[in-house]
């Protein structure tokens, strides 16, 4: 439904998307990722028509948001960096105003502020001024906006920013749950937040995608990704790690902790051999061996460190 | 049909956004305290001995110098600021709705503070027997000349965040409007230049345009003044709008 091709956007000389490309479609949720600064706002607000670009074409739903833009916003719902609204505004005169933009009037307007009041919790404040409100239920609020349409599109800059833990875990829920029907963009830094709800991932860095492909598509590029970790009780290091250097799948073994007789150790495979089968062929070490383990998993590789891996030594070189 | 509605409902906000916070108040009494002052007290309205509003409407254009920037300056630089802009430009609205929304709200505002002065007419046509029609006319063309200051400060107020600056920029921009045209400038002028200069220079003043209206002329060259100032700065706010998006 989103379809972003060779989106470049320049503010003066300073490019702050270049050469960027994805689509989103209807069920699938799509997780930005990047360090501050990266462009993931800049891509949002050139698809949701805030931003013209500076070249590269973007349809949504099938209309260039330049050409025709109308038709391409009333598809999107809209949530932008730190949830603006109007200060001097009620929540309640808010959603009924972006209700009117939407085009809802009289009974089907009624309807859309009832049902996005109720999904994202604001009967306490339905009459209060949004100045008043506390940052959680400022950026609900602006959330409702978004969704006051039922809309096929969601794209939202930061959704968790400023909830605490519950809230987070309610948006991502209905994140989740909205993603089955809808296509939706969302950015972050939280990257659990990214596990919990994305069905792909997009990591931009200095106006590039990096990095594109399903959470575990992208955990399996850590380093430990697929390293053992195990705990044995009772034996010395060295008697360990002289046995499993004898694993013709195991390159190395890395000792993590030893202390009063219990020794935590990871084993990283040999990638050219091991094939997944690493942790079959430690188990079976241990128990030829009698080993005495109280511990042994597959470890599944962390999005922060591919994060880290991927987005920090540019960064770092840059400054 | 999507346009009309459009335009209302952000007119409908505009104009409560208003209401609900004391500005309005605040401004609609110092307006009425300002205009009763100048017409009665500086405009001398018993002692001219007329039945007629000109003390009224002869200050106007300097009343409004300040009061309206101070009701425009907040109408894009608050969107701005508090990252609305954002939110309204990805609603399915043009630019141009939005803008003519904004405008035609803060207009209606200053309407309805001209409306509340009509007082003054009561009061000159129980003293006395003015002509009507004069006053009308002296009525449309300071709606007209509220208008045009409106269109200026929405100009300033896009071109930045800060209300403050809007404020200042718009008043010195309306200030060479007047100054333009106001007799002891042109009487300096006169002095160095050619009669022609001072005329062309003076044309683009709003004194000029607006004298007509109190002597109850109304002349379309003056209407179409005001239109095409006020149709500039509102094309000239668009475009400063899109600029900041365009990058």
């Amino acid at each position: 439904m989103i379809r972003v091709e060779n989106l470049v956007k320049a503010f003066g000389p300073k490019l702050a998307v270049n050469d960027v490309s994805f689509t989103v479609e209807r069920g699938e949720v799509l997780g930005f990722l990047g360090p501050n600064g990266a462009g993931k706002s800049t891509t949002m607000r050139v698809v949701t028509g805030f931003y013209p670009p500076t070249s590269g074409k973007i349809t949504v739903g099938g209309y260039d948001v330049l050409e025709n833009p109308l038709p391409a916003k009333r598809l999107i719902g809209y949530l932008p960096e730190n949830a603006p609204g109007y200060a001097d505004m009620t929540v309640a005169g808010f959603l009924n105003f972006a209700a009117e933009l939407r085009g809802l009037h009289g009974d089907a307007r009624k309807k859309a502020v009832g049902r996005v009041v109720e999904l994202c919790f604001l009967q306490n404040v339905l009459y209060q001024d949004i100045d008043t409100l506390s940052k959680g239920y400022k950026h609900r609020t602006c959330l409702a906006q978004a969704l006051i349409h039922d809309p096929d599109i969601l794209v939202m800059d930061e959704p968790t920013d400023g909830l605490d833990p519950n809230q987070k875990h309610e948006v991502r829920n209905l994140i989740k749950h909205m993603g089955e029907k809808k296509a939706i963009i969302f950015s972050t830094h939280i990257l659990e937040e990214v596990e919990a709800a994305c069905s792909r991932v997009i990591i931009i860095d200095r106006g590039r995608i990096v990095a594109n492909g399903t959470p575990d598509e992208l955990k399996a590029r850590a380093g430990n990704a697929g390293a053992v970790h195990m705990r044995v009780k009772g034996l010395a290091a060295a008697a360990l790690t002289e046995g499993l250097s004898r694993l013709a799948t195991a390159a190395r073994t890395e000792l993590l902790k030893d202390e009063g007789g219990t020794v935590e150790l990871r084993v990283y495979p040999d990638r050219s051999r091991a094939n997944g089968s690493l942790t079959r062929d430690v188990a079976e070490l241990a128990a030829q061996q009698k080993w005495g383990l109280e511990e042994l998993r597959t470890e599944e590789g962390r999005l922060d460190e591919v994060f880290r891996a991927i987005t920090l030594p540019d960064t770092v070189k840059a400054q | 049909m999507d346009a009309w509605y459009n335009i209302k409902a952000i007119v409908k906000r505009e104009l409560g956004g208003y209401f609900t916070s004391p500005i309005a108040y605040v401004f609609l009494v110092i307006f009425l305290l300002l205009a009763g002052f100048f017409t009665f007290t500086v405009g001398s309205f018993f002692e001219r001995g007329e039945a007629s509003l000109v003390s009224f409407f002869t200050w106007h254009p300097w009343l409004y110098l300040f009061l309206v920037p101070a009701v425009g300056m907040r109408l894009w630089s608050e969107e701005r600021r508090l990252g609305t802009i954002e939110l309204l430009l990805t609603m399915p609205v043009t630019t141009w709705q939005a803008l003519a929304a904004k405008f035609l709200a803060s207009w209606l505002f200053l309407a309805l503070a001209l409306a509340l002065t009509v007082p003054v007419v009561i009061t000159v046509n129980y003293f006395g027997d003015p002509d009507n029609g004069v006053i009308f006319a002296g009525y449309m063309g300071s709606l007209l000349l509220a208008g045009s200051y409106l269109a200026v400060s929405s100009m300033t107020s896009a071109m930045t965040r800060n209300q403050v600056i809007s404020f200042i920029v718009s008043v010195l921009i309306l200030l060479f409007l007047i100054l333009a045209g106001y007799e002891p400038v042109t009487g300096l002028l006169s002095r160095f230049a050619s009669p022609t200069v001072v005329e062309v220079v003076a044309a683009f003043s709003v004194m000029t345009h607006f004298e007509g209206f109190q002597r109850g002329v109304v002349d379309a060259r003056d209407v179409i003044f005001f239109a095409s100032v006020m149709g500039f700065a509102l094309f000239a706010t668009g475009v400063i709008i899109r600029g900041h998006r365009a990058g």
